[in-house]
């Protein structure tokens, strides 16, 4: 990794703290609890990919067939079953989408497409990392997906994952100068905030790293009923929290995994749970930015973080 | 440093897979398949018996199961091999009890070593099928044509000659294999392989030699993989081999005839207090009208003749 992108740091200083309670009131449309957004990851993982010195593709030497047909399995098999079940509940995607897809499986793009499901960027491929790569060459993943997304769909990215969750220090400021209004790659609140970059309003959409099938079943290893358990709880709270002010739950995906006839159902009856309940906006991701825009709620956020450093500085400054 | 920019070169982007092997198919928008006598579901039982050199090899990677311990490994190598000693025994009475005919993925040197374990499998009226010479001969690109060549030619033979069967089937050692290996296969013979972990039903592979069929044979579902890499309970693997089994039987009223495949090991699952676990998942599959139970080999026969 070379020096100049990623010196050694103890602060990701990407945002500024604000403590949970008595932050400004978010009001979702509708006067929702809850904004609640599944985000498929729909990924290609390269049969024989170049290595990247900061991390090897495959755990075996290329070609991995073990787990190269593991996640192939995804789009020949477990997208579909995983579509149905959002379908019967009322769910539309955002899809975390490995761009080169639309390349390679219109058909699974045309699909989501057809159901008004909405487009992120997730890289290029899941094999192909930022690490090591130059300022210019990270930009031209940006525009390579940008350019591919609206080729293909019609649509303008407003979302970004990086690949692989790989990423720079400047990632976000580039992201954001590319226009991309929300990322993905941080864990540290229950609702958007603010990212600071150096030019545009970058929104971190809460994702998630907990109620991503892809830590439950391959970090985590809890069984399928283990998974629709925690989802539901994970729901109950923030749906209780959301009374006070509106929450975010994302729930992302990864059909090589949910898509399992072993694991299918277990992620329905979970999904349909939510959507049994009232006070859910059952959304996107970029609905969910705009409405944190047009709510007012990115500016109050800031306001209320500037509010909270100016205080911390007095009070240092009074001890 | 920083990468070099054809990095950001894809010579592979383009409509379908990035290799010639297969096509993309959707599982849902196939011709639905018909398994003899109307059946929904091909049950396909696959039992690992393996044979874990003490002295094997940790490059360029271990095939799952591997000894672990500092060298002389005593522990794995012996518990290992207790499925060929006893374990593979409970899973052959049990499969008796319940009259099914299965498939027996043998590493080769097992019918050098243990001829009396291939006769047991043969007599069963169980499929033999080849899982490589032994578990410290993975398959990876690392090694040549002729190399890789030797490992298949031996694997074979020895389980042809030891069993009197065709053995046209065959399972790598940890699934793994190299750019050659399904070319490889199929001239030497060999019809169908379980390596590939993609799909529900059969489907065809491109080779040098002719078509080679990929059998599906499920991952996450292994007794080896739920005991030994996520750590579950017996219980919650039979919930989740019964939990697929219930997908795949409701897909097939819609979709046309599922595989359903449980892959075994003789060291797992035929521990003593693992088996009876095996008869509760077995008893449940076979408690439903319209299910096939055959060797991988004649479910791929069945496949082939019905396309």
């Amino acid at each position: 990794m070379a020096a100049e992108a990623n010196p050694m740091r103890s602060d990701l200083g990407l945002y500024d703290y604000l403590p949970w309670p008595n932050r400004p009131k978010i009001v979702w449309p509708g006067n929702k609890r809850i904004a609640v957004w599944i985000a498929p990851n729909i990924e290609f993982y390269e049969y024989d990919p170049p290595n990247n010195p900061t991390r090897t593709p495959w755990a075996r030497p290329n070609p991995d067939v073990l787990q190269y047909s593991h996640r192939d399995y995804g789009n020949r098999a477990g997208w579909q079953r995983m579509m149905a079940a959002m379908d019967r509940a009322g769910f539309r995607g955002s899809v975390s989408l490995n761009v080169a897809l639309c390349d390679h499986h219109p058909e699974i793009i045309k699909a989501c497409a057809d159901r008004g499901w909405e487009f992120f960027s997730h890289g290029i491929y899941n094999t192909r990392y930022v690490y090591n790569l130059d300022i210019e060459q990270e930009r031209a993943i940006i525009r390579d997906a940008f350019e591919t997304v609206r080729k293909h769909t019609g649509q303008e990215l407003a979302g970004w994952l990086s690949p692989a969750l790989s990423n720079n220090f400047w990632t976000m400021d580039i992201l954001a100068e590319a226009g991309i209004q929300y990322t993905c790659d941080m864990f540290h609140d229950d609702q958007p905030m603010p990212v600071k970059v150096k030019s545009g309003k970058l929104i971190s959409m809460p994702y998630s790293l907990e109620m991503n099938d892809v830590i439950v079943y391959n970090t985590q290893k809890v069984t399928p009923r283990h998974y629709g358990e925690i989802i539901k709880r994970q729901f109950d709270q923030l749906y209780k929290e959301g009374d006070e002010s509106g929450t975010v739950m994302c729930i992302p995906l990864h059909p090589y995994l949910v898509g399992q006839p072993h694991r299918i159902d277990a992620f329905a009856e979970a999904i349909e749970y939510i959507a049994s309940h009232d006070g859910v906006w059952q959304t996107t991701g970029r609905e969910i930015a705009e409405a944190y825009h047009a709510s007012g709620a990115y500016d109050a956020m800031n306001a209320a973080m500037s509010a909270h450093n100016a205080a911390n500085a007095t009070e240092k400054g009074i001890r | 440093m920083s990468m070099p920019d054809n990095y950001l070169e894809y010579p592979a982007r383009r409509y379908g897979m990035d290799h010639d092997r297969y096509e993309w198919s959707d599982l849902f928008k196939r011709k639905p398949i018909a398994w003899p006598n109307g059946a929904r579901i091909a049950l396909s039982i696959v039992t690992h018996v393996q044979h874990f050199p003490l002295d094997m090899p940790s490059k360029p990677f271990k095939a799952p199961g591997a000894l672990s311990m500092p060298y002389p490994d005593f522990r794995y190598y012996t518990n290992r091999d207790y499925g060929n000693r006893v374990g593979i025994f409970r899973v052959l009475r049990l499969l008796a009890e319940k009259q099914l005919k299965t498939s027996f993925a043998i590493n080769g040197i097992i019918a050098e070593r243990y001829p009396a374990l291939v006769q047991a499998v043969i007599e069963g009226g169980h499929e033999i099928v080849a899982h490589g010479l032994d578990m410290g001969k993975v398959h990876h690109s690392g090694l040549s044509e002729d190399e890789e060549n030797r490992i298949i030619v031996e694997a074979l033979r020895l389980l042809r000659e030891t069993s009197g069967q065709k053995v046209e089937g065959w399972l790598s050692p940890g699934r793994a294999q190299g750019f050659n290996t399904p070319d490889l296969l199929a001239k030497n013979g060999v019809t169908y392989s379980l390596d590939w972990a993609n799909d529900d039903l059969p489907y065809e592979m491109r080779t040098k030699a002719g078509p080679i069929v990929a059998m599906p044979m499920a991952y996450e579902t292994d007794d080896r993989v739920v005991a030994d890499e996520y750590f579950q309970s017996e219980a919650d693997w039979v919930q989740q081999v019964k939990d697929r089994f219930d997908v795949l039987y409701r897909e097939s009223a819609e979709y046309g005839g599922r595989v359903m495949s449980l892959p075994l090991h003789s060291w797992v699952s035929g521990m003593p207090y693992r088996v009876e676990y095996l008869r509760e998942a077995l008893d449940y599959i076979l408690s439903h009208e319209g299910v096939w139970n055959a060797p991988a080999g004649d479910i791929c026969a069945a496949f082939r003749s019905a396309g």
